[in-house]
């Protein structure tokens, strides 16, 4: 199969997804699968489990980011370092071969 | 797949520490024995670990109506090895963990376990049977990294649901519960993440097949079938 069309399927995949999901979840923010873990969490124990580490020396190591904000730039940037090294290498790698 | 900070009580962290450390440090020894022995793949696993941040960090919305974001550990499992795949996972998770206040520290036992060693295994081993199987080398790419990023948050369910069994029903119940915010969410996601593992894997054949050979990856005569039908 072509590039093209694989990536137009992924693209079409993620359009179709994302649509169908907010039509079925008119209220739906999208907000992480991970957090909603935690309230069927709270579900099962009642509201009874909390996190054992929230005074725990573990926080004193890592860095909060004070608000969404600050954490889609950390993602951002998560996301360019990793495109930056695929881009570079795929370059050199495509280079090397048209100069043999 | 992250489990937040504080989110797994003893003995669990525990015990998925004891589970993951051994096969992290094995990993570190595949990865200087393959850093020593084949320095010009340097490059290559630096493509694979990129290729696990830059999806790791794409929360993508799905049909559930909450995000969740692919894994990109197929592509390290199939070219270098589950072992390779867990150190790649790990500086990921290390850094969402101490950066992004996603996952956490005691918790990253657990999150090793799923994202960076029992899903790359699923994928090395669905890889290594559908060559094995005379499969369609781009098909079964597919299938390989999908699997490893729809098995992650399955084991993940499985983590949370062990350490957390509903008081009727056990831990079957609490799977069920955690397998729906988790596995449902992810199917979309892993197709869309088999599909891009598929795609990256066109390109490394284009411009760098030699280094297939080379890990074993795949046969000369599977190649020149790829190269061929490609022309």
């Amino acid at each position: 199969m072509k590039g093209e069309a694989i990536f137009a399927v992924i693209a079409i995949l993620f359009v179709a997804s994302f649509f169908y999901g907010m039509a079925a979840n008119p209220d739906s923010e999208f907000g992480g699968a991970d957090g909603q873990a935690e309230d069927v969490i709270a579900e099962i124990t009642d509201g009874q489990y909390e996190e054992w580490t929230a005074d725990s020396w573990v926080n004193s190591v890592k860095f909060e980011p004070p608000g969404g904000e600050t954490e889609s730039l950390l993602f951002a940037l998560q996301a360019a370092i990793g495109a930056i090294v695929l881009g570079y290498f795929f370059g050199y790698y495509k280079g090397k071969q048209q100069s043999e | 797949m992250h489990i937040f900070e504080g989110f797994l009580p003893s003995p669990w962290w525990q015990l998925w520490f004891v589970f993951s450390i051994p096969i992290i440090f094995f990993g570190i020894y595949r990865l200087n024995k393959l850093v020593s022995e084949k320095r010009e793949l340097l490059p290559l696993l630096a493509v694979a670990g990129a290729f696990i941040f830059v999806l790791s960090s794409l929360k993508m919305p799905s049909v559930t109506g909450s995000s969740s974001h692919p894994t990109g550990t197929g592509m390290a499992a199939i070219l270098f090895g589950p072992a390779i795949a867990a150190v790649l996972s790990t500086i990921v998770l290390l850094y969402q963990a101490i950066f992004l206040a996603h996952g956490g520290l005691t918790t990253l036992g657990a999150n090793v376990a799923s994202m960076g060693i029992i899903g790359p295994v699923a994928a090395y081993i669905i890889y290594k049977v559908g060559m094995k199987a005379n499969i369609n080398f781009y098909v079964v790419v597919f299938l390989a990294a999908t699997f490893a990023d729809w098995i992650t948050y399955v084991v993940t369910s499985l983590e949370l649901a062990l350490a957390f069994p509903a008081e009727v029903g056990g831990v079957a119940a609490s799977l069920k519960a955690f397998m729906l915010v988790f596995a449902t969410t992810q199917v979309p996601l892993a197709i869309m993440e088999g599909a891009l593992t598929a795609l990256i894997f066109k390109y490394v054949i284009q411009v760098k097949s030699d280094a297939l050979l080379q890990l074993n990856v795949i046969s000369e005569s599977v190649l020149d079938k790829i190269k061929g039908a490609s022309q």
